[in-house]
C-alpha cells in the first residue's frame, strides 16, 4: 500500500509539506472566480487554435479555383476571428494577472519553474497579435499570394503559444524538474525538464487541440446549418458549413483515441484523481465502470448503472487489473467526487454523442455522395456548437477540479497558494459585471458582422438573380 | 551589473514599451469624447482608425513585463500582486473595456461605447501608476498581502504618479495622432492634435515637476536617489532624468514647427527616460528589505529565459518592423479605389482519389492501434504523429470533396 500512496506523488519531494498555510475565508470565492476567467477564456482560445486554419484553408480554396464565395467566406471570417482574438487578448492578460493576485503563494514558489513556459508563450502571443493584425488589415493591401501567407505564422503561434500555457498546466498535473530542501524552499530547478520531459504534455496538448477544432468545427457549422434550415443553400453557405463540419467530423471520433490515452496517462500519474472521476472508493481488481448517479459520502454511488470490468479495461487495457481507490488517501486529499464526476461523465457523454453525429455524417456522404436529407441533422449540428463548448468546460473542470485539493499535484494545497488578501469577494463581483459587458458586446459585434450585406455577386448567386444590371 | 540584474533591465525595457506604444491607446479615447466644433468627428475616428490595427500587439508588452517579473524573481510578484490587488485587478477591468472599445468602435460610434473607452483609458493608467508609486515609497513588503491594501497606493506619490501617467498617455496620443493626420494629408485634424499637443504637453511638464516635489515632500529617500545621491548607478539614472526633460522640451519645439515624425520619436523618448529614470532609482532595494540580487531566481532559470527571451526578440523583430512599417507607411489606410483580384490564373481543386483516401485512411488505422496499444515510448508517439497526420490530411481531401456541390 506505501507504494500506492507514494505513487500518488505525496512524498516524493522530500520531507513532506512544508508551505504555510494562509488566512482566507474566501479560497472557494477565489477558485471560482479563477474557474470563471478560464470558462471565459478557453473557448476563445480554441478560435485562436483552430480557426485561423479554417480561415485559411477558405482562402487557398478561393485562390485556387478562381471562385469568389470561398474568399468572400474567408473575408467574413477573418473579421470574426480578430473580434475573438481581441476578447481572447485581454481575457487572457487577465489570467495572467488573476495569477499573482489570486495565488501569490503559487507563484512566489514556483514562478521560476514554470516561468520560461510563459516567456514562450509570450512571444507566441506577441508574433500571433502581429501577423492576425496584419492578416485581417492587409486584405487588397498586398498581393494574395503574400496575403495567405500573412496567415501562416498566426497558426504556427496558436499552436505553439497553446502548447506552452498546455506545458505549464502538465506540469501542475505531474511536477518535477525542482527538489524542496530541508527549510522548505523550491530548489535546484532544471526549467526545461519540468516543461518539457513531462509525460503529460503530450495527451493533454493533443487532447486540447481536438477539442479546440470540434469545438471551433462545430460552432461554425452549427451557425450555417441555421441558414441551411432556413432555405439558404447556395455555394456561400453550403460552403461556409460542410468545411467545418468536415474538421468537426473527423476530429470528433479522433478525439475517442485521444481521450483514451489521456485517461490512461492519469491513471498511470494520478491516480486518485482517476478514482474520483469514477468515483471508485475501494481498490479494485477489475474494477466496474458505473454510469450516471450520484457519489455518496460513505463511498457507494447511488442510482447507477454498473457495467463490470470496463473501468480496468478502459484504464488500462485490462479487465482485471486493479485500480487504486480513494480510500488510499486520506479524506482531505481527495477532491469533491461528484462535482469531478458529473463533470467527467458530461465530457464523455457529449464527446460520445458528437463522435455518433459525425459517424452519421460521414456514413451518408460516403455510401451516397450527398449531404444528410433530413432537418434533424442540421437541428442537431446547431445544437452541437454548444454542446462542444459545455464539454470543453467540463473537460477543464474534469483536470483542474479532479487535481484538488492540490495546486501542484501532491507537493502544494491550493489554500497554501492563495492570497491572504481581503476582498476577493468584490473582485470577483466587479469582474463578473466587466466580463457580462464583454460577451454582449462580443455578441453584438458577431451579429453586426453577420447582417453585413453580402458582396453583390455573392448576394446575386445566392438568390439566382441575373447580374448584368437589366433585371 | 550581474546575470541577476540582465531580467530588470529587460521589465524596464518592456514598461517602456508599453508605456509608449500602449500610453497612446489610452490617451486616444480622451481626446475623442472632449472633441468639439468642425473636426470632432474625425477626432472620434481618427484614435480607432491609427490603433486598431497595432493594439492587440501593444497589449503584449505588459504579459511580456508580467512573465519575465515572475519567473526571474516570483517573490516580488507575488509581494506586488497579492498587496496591490486591487489597482492591478481595476487596471485589468478597465483593460477589458478599453478592447470593449476597440471591438465595438469598428462598426460603430456609439457615444456610450466612447464614454466607456474614454473612463477606461484614464483608469488604466492612473491605477498603474500608482502601483509603481507604491513600490517608489517602499510601502509593499515582501510576503502574500503584507502591505495595507488601501494605504499603500492612495497615498500622494502613487496617485501623483498615476496622474502623470494619465497626461502623460493624452499627450502622446496627441502627438502619433497629429503625424497619422498629417501623414494622411489631414491638415486640420493635423492641427487640432498640434494646438491639444502643444496644451497637454505644458500640463504633462508641470505635472512631472509637482511629482517631483510630492516625491521631495513624501519620499525624500527615493528623491536622492533619482536626483542627488552620488551613487555610481544612480548617476547614470539621473541622465535619464535630464533626458526625459530635454527630450520633452524638444517636443514641443518639434511640434511647433510643425515637424510631426521626429516629434513622434521625441515625445516617445521623453516618455521612455522617464520610466528608466524611476527603474534606476529603485535599486538596489526593490522591495523594502528586499534587494533584486536576493529575489532573484537561480542563474540556471534566468539563463533559460534570456535564452527564451533571445529567440523570441529574433523573431520579434522582423515582425514588429513589418507590422509597423505597414502602419506608419500608411498601407493601412482606407483605399480610394479597391484593387482588382490580381493574382495567378486559378488552377481549380481537381478530383480526389481514391487511392489517396485509402492512403490517408491506412494510415489512421496503423496510426491509431499504435496510439492505442502502447503505453509509453517511441511507438506510442510514432502512432500519435501518424495518426494527426491522417486526421489533418483526411479534413483537407474530405473538405475537397464536400466544396464541389453535385453536377459541377
Amino acid at each position: 500500500m506505501l507504494d500506492l500512496v507514494a505513487a500518488a506523488g505525496e512524498f516524493v519531494f522530500g520531507p513532506g509539506n512544508s508551505f504555510p498555510d494562509v488566512n482566507q475565508d474566501y479560497l472557494l470565492e477565489a477558485r471560482q472566480m479563477q474557474a470563471m476567467s478560464f470558462a471565459m477564456h478557453i473557448p476563445l482560445v480554441c478560435f485562436g487554435i483552430a480557426f485561423p486554419s479554417l480561415v485559411i484553408f477558405m482562402e487557398w480554396l478561393g485562390l485556387r479555383t478562381g471562385k469568389a464565395h470561398f474568399s468572400a467566406i474567408a473575408r467574413r471570417w477573418s473579421k470574426v476571428m480578430i473580434t475573438l482574438f481581441a476578447a481572447g487578448v485581454v481575457t487572457g492578460t487577465l489570467l495572467s494577472f488573476e495569477l499573482g493576485m489570486l495565488w501569490p503563494g503559487f507563484m512566489s514558489a514556483f514562478g521560476d519553474v514554470f516561468g520560461l513556459a510563459f516567456g514562450l508563450e509570450g512571444f507566441s502571443f506577441f508574433i500571433e497579435a502581429i501577423f492576425i493584425s496584419i492578416y485581417v488589415y492587409s486584405w487588397d493591401r498586398i498581393s494574395p499570394q503574400r496575403h495567405i501567407l500573412t496567415g501562416i505564422p498566426v497558426i504556427v503561434t496558436g499552436i505553439t503559444g497553446s502548447m506552452m500555457v498546455i506545458a505549464v498546466n502538465a506540469w501542475m498535473n505531474n511536477p518535477s524538474g525542482f527538489s524542496i530542501d530541508q527549510a522548505g524552499e523550491v530548489v535546484d530547478v532544471k526549467p526545461f525538464e519540468a516543461l518539457f520531459a513531462n509525460g503529460h504534455l503530450w495527451p493533454q496538448l493533443t487532447h486540447m487541440y481536438f477539442a479546440a477544432y470540434i469545438v471551433v468545427g462545430f460552432t461554425i457549422a452549427g451557425i450555417y446549418a441555421y441558414s441551411w434550415v432556413r432555405g439558404r443553400r447556395g455555394d456561400y453557405f453550403r460552403t461556409a458549413m460542410v468545411v467545418p463540419l468536415a474538421v468537426a467530423c473527423l476530429a470528433a471520433p479522433g478525439q475517442l483515441l485521444i481521450g483514451d490515452w489521456a485517461a490512461r496517462t492519469v491513471a498511470d500519474d494520478q491516480p486518485i484523481k482517476l478514482a474520483s472521476f469514477e468515483g471508485l472508493y475501494k481498490t479494485t481488481k477489475g474494477a466496474p465502470e458505473t454510469i450516471l448517479g450520484w457519489y455518496e459520502p460513505d463511498g457507494e454511488i447511488e442510482y447507477g448503472i454498473e457495467i463490470p470490468k470496463l473501468l480496468s479495461l478502459l484504464a488500462y487495457h485490462d479487465p482485471d487489473a486493479t485500480v487504486q481507490g480513494l480510500e488510499t488517501v486520506p479524506e482531505e486529499d481527495r477532491p469533491p467526487i461528484n462535482i469531478v464526476r458529473i463533470a467527467f461523465q458530461t465530457m464523455v457523454g457529449i464527446g460520445t454523442g458528437l463522435a455518433a453525429l459525425s459517424a452519421w455524417f460521414l456514413f451518408v456522404w460516403f455510401r451516397r455522395r450527398k449531404l444528410p436529407d433530413t432537418r434533424w441533422f442540421y437541428r442537431a449540428v446547431m445544437l452541437a456548437g454548444p454542446a462542444a463548448v459545455v464539454a470543453l468546460i467540463a473537460g477543464w473542470v474534469t483536470t483542474e477540479v479532479g487535481r484538488q485539493p492540490w495546486v501542484v499535484y501532491g507537493v502544494m494545497r491550493t489554500e497554501q497558494a492563495v492570497t491572504g488578501a481581503d476582498g476577493i469577494v468584490v473582485g470577483f463581483a466587479a469582474l463578473f459585471a466587466v466580463y457580462v459587458v464583454l460577451i454582449a458586446t462580443v455578441f453584438w459585434v458577431l451579429r453586426k458582422i453577420a447582417r453585413q450585406p453580402l458582396p453583390p455577386e455573392i448576394a446575386a448567386m445566392e438568390t439566382g438573380e441575373v447580374t448584368d444590371g437589366t433585371g | 551589473m550581474e546575470l541577476a540584474d540582465v531580467p530588470a533591465i529587460l521589465i524596464l525595457i518592456g514598461l517602456i514599451a508599453y508605456a509608449i506604444l500602449a500610453g497612446a491607446d489610452f490617451g486616444a479615447p480622451i481626446w475623442a469624447v472632449t472633441a468639439r466644433g468642425e473636426t470632432s468627428e474625425k477626432i472620434k475616428d481618427s484614435g480607432h482608425r491609427s490603433m486598431a490595427p497595432v493594439w492587440e500587439a501593444n497589449h503584449v508588452w505588459l504579459i511580456f513585463v508580467l512573465v519575465i517579473c515572475w519567473t526571474a524573481y516570483p517573490e516580488v510578484f507575488g509581494a506586488i500582486f497579492s498587496t496591490l490587488w486591487i489597482p492591478l485587478l481595476l487596471a485589468c477591468l478597465g483593460i477589458i473595456l478599453r478592447a470593449v472599445g476597440y471591438v465595438a468602435g469598428g462598426v460603430s460610434g456609439r457615444p456610450a461605447i466612447r464614454y466607456m473607452a474614454a473612463a477606461s483609458s484614464i483608469l488604466v493608467p492612473f491605477a498603474l501608476g500608482t502601483v509603481i508609486g507604491a513600490i517608489v515609497e517602499g510601502d509593499v513588503p515582501p510576503g502574500n498581502a503584507q502591505g495595507d491594501l488601501f494605504g499603500s497606493w492612495l497615498a500622494p506619490v502613487p496617485i501623483t504618479i498615476g496622474l502623470l501617467f494619465v497626461a502623460l498617455s493624452a499627450y502622446l496620443a496627441t502627438v502619433y495622432l497629429a503625424a497619422d493626420a498629417d501623414r494622411r494629408g489631414e491638415n486640420d485634424l493635423a492641427e487640432d492634435f498640434r494646438a491639444r499637443g502643444l496644451l497637454s504637453g505644458v500640463a504633462t511638464g508641470l505635472m512631472a515637476a509637482i511629482g517631483l516635489l510630492v516625491l521631495h515632500a513624501e519620499s525624500r529617500e527615493f528623491f536622492d536617489a533619482m536626483l542627488v545621491s552620488g551613487d555610481r548607478g544612480h548617476e547614470v539614472g539621473r541622465l535619464f532624468v535630464y533626458g526625459s526633460a530635454i527630450a520633452g522640451t524638444a517636443t514641443l519645439w518639434l511640434l511647433g514647427t510643425r515637424r510631426y515624425p521626429p516629434a513622434r520619436f521625441a515625445a516617445a523618448a521623453a516618455a521612455a527616460c522617464v520610466i528608466a529614470g524611476w527603474g534606476i532609482a529603485q535599486q538596489p532595494e526593490l522591495l523594502p528589505g528586499l534587494t533584486i540580487r536576493e529575489a532573484a531566481a537561480s542563474n540556471e532559470v534566468i539563463i533559460g529565459l534570456l535564452i527564451a527571451v533571445g529567440l523570441g526578440i529574433l523573431l520579434l523583430i522582423p515582425s514588429l518592423t513589418l507590422l509597423y512599417g505597414l502602419v506608419l507607411g500608411g498601407r493601412f489606410d482606407p483605399l480610394d479605389v479597391p484593387p482588382a483580384e490580381g493574382g495567378a490564373a486559378a488552377r481549380g481543386l481537381g478530383p480526389v482519389r481514391r487511392r489517396a483516401a485509402l492512403a490517408v485512411l491506412a494510415v489512421a488505422a496503423l496510426g491509431g492501434a499504435m496510439l492505442f496499444l502502447s503505453d509509453s515510448g517511441v511507438t506510442l508517439y510514432v502512432g500519435l504523429a501518424l495518426f494527426v497526420a491522417a486526421v489533418a490530411s483526411g479534413v483537407v481531401l474530405l473538405a475537397r470533396t464536400l466544396v464541389v456541390p453535385a453536377g459541377d
